[in-house]
């Protein structure tokens, strides 16, 4: 069935990364991919690597679920390693006709494959382990303060919550409207992209228009249930740092603290 | 006091071309009094166009009159400082479940009134488990939406109404969508909230034998309120009704059309029930007349 597909790529599970609150998962997220782009010597990618590995160990999904993203890149990997193998100045080491491959070439495009992998793999670790709406919840709480230079950060939150919520609606209907469609004799499957292209016309204009009118019966629906934006709101499930959050917090701020170590020192 | 009062309400929209200017002004509503008294449930009937659905937009302030005037628990609803407090007295039930669940977890949708109330957390749970338990979603509590019957959703749609402790329920063609099964699970639901708790229910359908239980039935037709009584006075005039192309339940037209055939049966018969046992006097009489 359509409808039991999975929004996101939440990974269920019973870990304490699962259980910490979405906000330390996003400064720990943040705090990770800045690292990765500081880190100038192999010394600072060991200790990315190791934070990794126990991250990824305590929040016992499995690994295979990790690198699933990874195949996306891999066509931007090789152009960056290309580029960086015969583009960088340096000690020649091999050099065929005019191409020429240098010593620091290979070292900065072994960094660069690590910088990479290590940033979807390290995005992954917190969409498989943080549900859609929680990580709605954690960026309204966590972009607040941007409340005060007139972000509508409640808003943007609404938005992505109520998007979430009526994307298996969407989905049901797009495949009702479909298979009315072909009913009628309507062909979505033959000819080229092009011709495939075209044939889903007649299926978007029913569904734009009933999405048009769902979104007017919820605000309707939404304003005869007093709701009226995000002042004066109060939160059923608000978001309160437990001990384990801080202690989380302890050990993101130790890991900065050894990130400027090591690019200070090393 | 009535809870909800109506004088002389009228409501007009206009209709555009595609040009955007006004092509015709359209009256939906045309001097209606309604005077709806706390803890009754109440009825309004009409067929398609007939303005029972934008009377019910009324209710709740999402539509103000364009003449006349309407309180609702002593609230003109032409005020603008009004609109929250009223929103709060009379909530609101859609016709389609799917497009008035905001929440993506059932609790949640539940909580969302409350929320918007400014209500402290430890008291939405409370709502939210005493509402939830009033229409019997409790045990749904922690599912998605998406996965519940179209009756289940409707139940959570009021249940999500209920938490905001409203004195009064205006559901607008709530079983228009549903299978039977469902009509029958959410008008019991419905029912049980006026019994038990109290609240004011105003049922906008054209089911009829969803209003059999109410204590008054209000018929529209045009933008006017054209029959009112109890359920037996109003379905007593079966060809009125048809007349408004409205449907009496199927029994109350068997014995009507029993009563033109010369039977001697009462005005309006509601329920099967009551069929029964008056066939069954009949037959008796009849037997004592021909002495077996």
């Amino acid at each position: 069935m359509i409808r039991d597909i999975t929004i996101g790529q939440y990974y269920p599970t019973d870990s304490v990364i699962h259980k910490l609150d979405p906000r330390v998962k996003l400064v720990g997220t943040i705090v990770f991919i800045i690292s990765l782009f500081v880190f100038r010597s192999w010394v600072g990618y060991v200790l990315a690597t190791f934070v990794l590995a126990a991250v990824i160990k305590i929040s016992k999904v499995p690994f295979k679920f990790m690198i699933r993203g990874l195949k996306s890149i891999v066509i931007l990997l090789l152009i960056t390693v290309i580029f960086n193998l015969f583009l960088t100045p340096g000690e020649t080491l091999i050099q065929i006709w005019k191409l020429r491959i240098t010593k620091e070439g290979v070292v900065t495009a072994v960094f660069m494959i690590f910088r990479l992998m290590y940033l979807i793999i390290g995005s992954s670790v917190l969409t498989l382990t943080t549900t859609p709406n929680h990580l709605t919840d954690g960026l309204e709480k966590g972009l607040n303060p941007l409340k005060k230079i007139k972000v509508p950060v409640h808003e943007i939150s609404m938005i992505m919550s109520i998007a979430l919520r009526f994307i298996p609606i969407l989905l049901e209907e797009t495949d009702k409207i479909m298979k009315a469609q072909m009913a009628r004799g309507a062909d979505f499957e033959s000819g080229g992209l092009i011709k495939k292209a075209k044939s889903l016309v007649p299926l978007l204009v029913p569904l734009f228009i009933s999405a048009f009118r769902r979104s007017n019966d919820l605000a309707m629906a939404m304003e005869a249930r007093g709701y009226r934006g995000g002042d004066g709101r109060t939160k059923m499930k608000p978001l309160v740092y437990k001990n384990r959050d801080k202690i989380a917090y302890g050990i993101i701020a130790l890991y900065l603290v050894m990130m400027i170590c090591v690019v200070k020192f090393v | 006091m009535g809870i909800i009062e109506a004088a002389k309400l009228v409501f007009e929209y206009a209709k555009y071309s595609e040009e955007g200017s006004v092509e015709s002004v359209v009256r939906a509503i045309d001097g209606v009094d309604l005077d709806v008294l706390p803890g009754q449930f109440i009825a309004i009937l009409g067929h398609n166009g007939s303005g029972k659905s934008t009377l019910a937009k009324q209710m709740n302030a999402i539509l103000t009159p364009t003449e006349g005037t309407l309180y609702v628990d002593g609230k003109d609803t032409k005020k603008e400082e009004n609109i929250w407090p009223i929103r709060q007295t009379a909530g609101m039930v859609f016709q389609n479940p799917d497009n008035q669940i905001i929440g993506t977890v059932v609790e949640e949708d539940v909580g969302f009134g409350p929320e918007n109330m400014g209500v402290p957390t430890p008291e939405i749970w409370e709502r939210v488990e005493k509402s939830l338990k009033s229409v019997g979603m409790w045990e749904y509590r922690k599912n998605s939406p998406n996965k519940l019957s179209g009756g289940q959703k409707q139940r959570v749609a009021i249940a999500g109404v209920v938490a905001m402790r409203p004195k009064c329920i205006v559901l607008d063609e709530p079983t228009a969508m549903l299978d039977p099964n469902g009509r029958k699970e959410v008008i019991r639901t419905v029912q049980e909230l006026n019994k038990k708790e109290g609240v004011t229910v105003i049922l906008i359908t054209h089911y009829m034998e969803e209003v059999i239980g109410a204590d008054k039935v209000f018929v529209m037709d045009k933008g006017k309120i054209v029959m009112q009584g109890t359920p037996r006075e109003v379905f007593a005039e079966v060809e009125q009704l048809k007349k408004y192309r409205l449907d009496v339940p199927q029994v109350t037209l068997l014995a009507y059309e029993l009563r033109v055939a010369g039977l001697p049966l009462p005005d309006c018969v509601l329920t099967t029930e009551e069929l029964i046992e008056e066939l069954e006097n009949i037959r008796k009489q009849k037997g004592a007349q021909y002495g077996n």
